[in-house]
């Protein structure tokens, strides 16, 4: 089986989050990046076919030469090779497009990404790639076993979960519960070094139109100071939520 | 040319976020001088979304349940159909499933976790939140069609004298590979995309044996129960009710935090609810920065007293 885990670069969930430019870049300066904690689920479920059913893994990056960094990071967790297209990740449906068409000349079996970036939550990659190479689709799924080119995957709906079976070729945005969080790796230094050395590729871009674009970027409005109510006085707490917020 | 807006139901009826949604639709129509257009799947009597602002509903009789592909395909249909230039989804799970398909279908621009009516129509821009509820982004959508989806709760309903004709509609339906096996749902539990009110507890709580009072004040408001990662990875309570920044979003009318000190990865996921309550012994924790109301005290002290002074408040206002 031919996995291929799609990893966005993001920021580390503990940023600050500024912009530059008048409000329309994000501002990197002082960032860290990290494999975006959905597609990191994902990695870590494709190293598990790896090891029990003989996979070979393939991780992809639609970006710059500043996100190679996050991609040596998944080869050391484990991935066989690296694909990086070179082209700024501006909208989801362009990235989309660019990994359709590492998918098609690929030929991957599997193709796990995560249900959505925590940094644009566009929530769309997934989904638009398994329309644009015609597979199977399984959104906010958190399980997935394969058995030859059948699969059964869970999925996460509100208020409950839904069982599936499908087939492969199979697109997963994947999220937690595909691994546990003990689950996720830490590379090791074997692993790191063994990185160096393995494959990444850097792709040119096939060309695209803009879907979308973000033009501006605003941070919410200061928040009031919390409003204290003493343990000994839940009356009052019951009377402002009543009265005063008017949420009961 | 009408605006198209997908409107959810389960068993026949209308979800809260179709109504939403509905409300939605006729904000932008209005913005664009247009009318609304509904699409339902196996509704019998659409006659309620009239009162939304829907003026025609087309309904798909006698489909499968629900199947992103195939629904989306109908939904592509629909919106040819009716040549409508925006289709309206929800943020619900359903709807973020099929979205991206139908997008594609359309060729259309797809901007989700929408919150306000769109800035402009002619350069069709879009407020949207991005990294998870810590800030906002304006998106514009370049193609023809364009497809928003809605965050929940956060538009609202919007009541509207109106009424609306519902006729069906037979789109050819294809088919998919992908079946349902199992569905594994609590009836009778609020879930947290749906919930007004989720009470969530933390590591404060010291054990899962300790969760009663949570169910039971949850209880009392009707409220859907969440938690803290800390308390999910720690196997105390299930990954579905864990909620923050690689959690669940939520986004209710009030949320109160008991034991959840509030680092910065859940309060992005549950910054978006109206009215946040916390309750801590430590008066340092980040919570209450970001609160609306806080008590600090021992949620074993507290929490008891806040269920029996509910109780009170529902009998004197039943």
């Amino acid at each position: 089986m031919k996995i291929l885990v799609c990893i966005s670069h993001v920021p580390d969930t503990t940023s600050k989050i500024n912009f530059t430019e008048g409000d329309t870049k994000f501002d990197t300066n002082g960032v860290q990046f990290v494999i975006n904690p959905n597609d990191e689920f994902g990695l870590t479920r494709a190293m598990w076919f790896k090891e029990k059913q003989g996979a070979s893994i393939d991780v992809v990056n639609v970006g710059g030469p500043e996100t190679e960094p996050t991609l040596r990071k998944a080869l050391a967790i484990g991935a066989d090779s690296a694909i990086r297209v070179n082209t700024a990740a501006t909208d989801g449906f362009a990235v989309a497009k660019q990994l359709a068409k590492v998918v098609q000349d690929g030929g991957y079996d599997l193709v796990i990404a995560g249900r959505e970036s925590i940094d644009y939550n566009g929530g769309m990659v997934p989904g638009m790639l398994a329309a644009l190479t015609d597979a199977n689709f399984v959104n906010n799924c958190i399980g997935l076993e394969v058995d030859g080119s059948n699969a059964t995957a869970t999925r996460e709906i509100d208020g409950g979960k839904e069982t599936v079976s499908t087939s492969l070729p199979l697109i997963i945005g994947g999220q937690k519960g595909l691994v546990e969080e003990s689950d996720l790796r830490i590379p090791n230094m074997r692993g790191i070094m063994m990185a160096r050395k393995k494959p990444l590729n850097v792709l040119d871009p096939v060309d695209t139109s803009t879907e979308t674009s973000a033009v501006k970027f605003e941070k919410p409005a200061p928040k009031g100071a919390v409003k204290l109510v003493s343990p000994d006085n839940i009356d009052e707490l019951v009377s402002l939520l009543h009265n005063e917020a008017k949420v009961i | 040319m009408s605006v198209l807006v997908y409107t959810e139901s389960e068993e026949g009826k209308f979800k809260k976020v179709a109504l939403e949604v509905a409300s939605y639709a006729k904000a932008v129509a209005s913005q664009m001088g247009t009318t609304v257009t509904a699409v339902t799947f196996n509704v019998s009597d659409a006659s309620e979304l009239g009162n939304y602002g829907v003026d025609k509903v087309l309904n798909i009789a006698n489909t499968s349940e629900f199947n992103a592909k195939i629904y989306a395909d109908a939904l592509k249909q629909a919106a040819e159909k009716e040549d409508a230039k925006v289709v309206i989804v929800s943020s619900s799970a359903d709807s973020k499933y099929l979205a991206p398909l139908l997008a594609v279908g359309l060729n259309a621009g797809y901007a989700s976790n929408v919150i306000e009516a769109p800035v402009s129509t002619s350069s069709f821009t879009v407020k949207r939140t991005a990294f998870t509820n810590k800030a906002f982004n304006y998106t514009e959508i370049n193609t023809d069609v364009k497809v928003v989806g809605v965050s929940s709760n956060s538009f609202g309903l919007v009541e509207n004298s109106g009424s609306a004709s519902v006729e069906d509609f037979v789109p050819s339906l294809i088919v998919s590979d992908t079946k349902v096996q199992s569905v594994d749902k609590a009836s009778d539990k609020v879930s947290i995309a749906d919930a007004d009110i989720v009470v969530s507890g933390g590591r404060g709580l010291k054990g899962p044996e300790n969760w009663g009072m949570i169910e039971e004040l949850a209880e009392v408001l009707g409220a859907a129960t969440a938690c803290s990662k800390p308390v999910s990875d720690l196997g105390w309570r299930p990954h579905s009710e864990h909620v923050g920044q690689t959690g669940k979003p939520v986004a209710s009318n009030l949320y109160i935090a008991i034991g959840i000190s509030g680092a910065i990865q859940h309060l992005a996921g549950v910054n978006a609810s109206k009215v946040k309550v916390v309750i801590n012994t430590d008066p340092e924790a980040p919570f209450f920065k970001a609160a609306d109301y806080g008590v600090v005290g021992d949620a074993f002290e507290v929490v008891p007293q806040l269920i029996e002074k509910l109780k009170e408040f529902k009998a004197q206002n039943a």
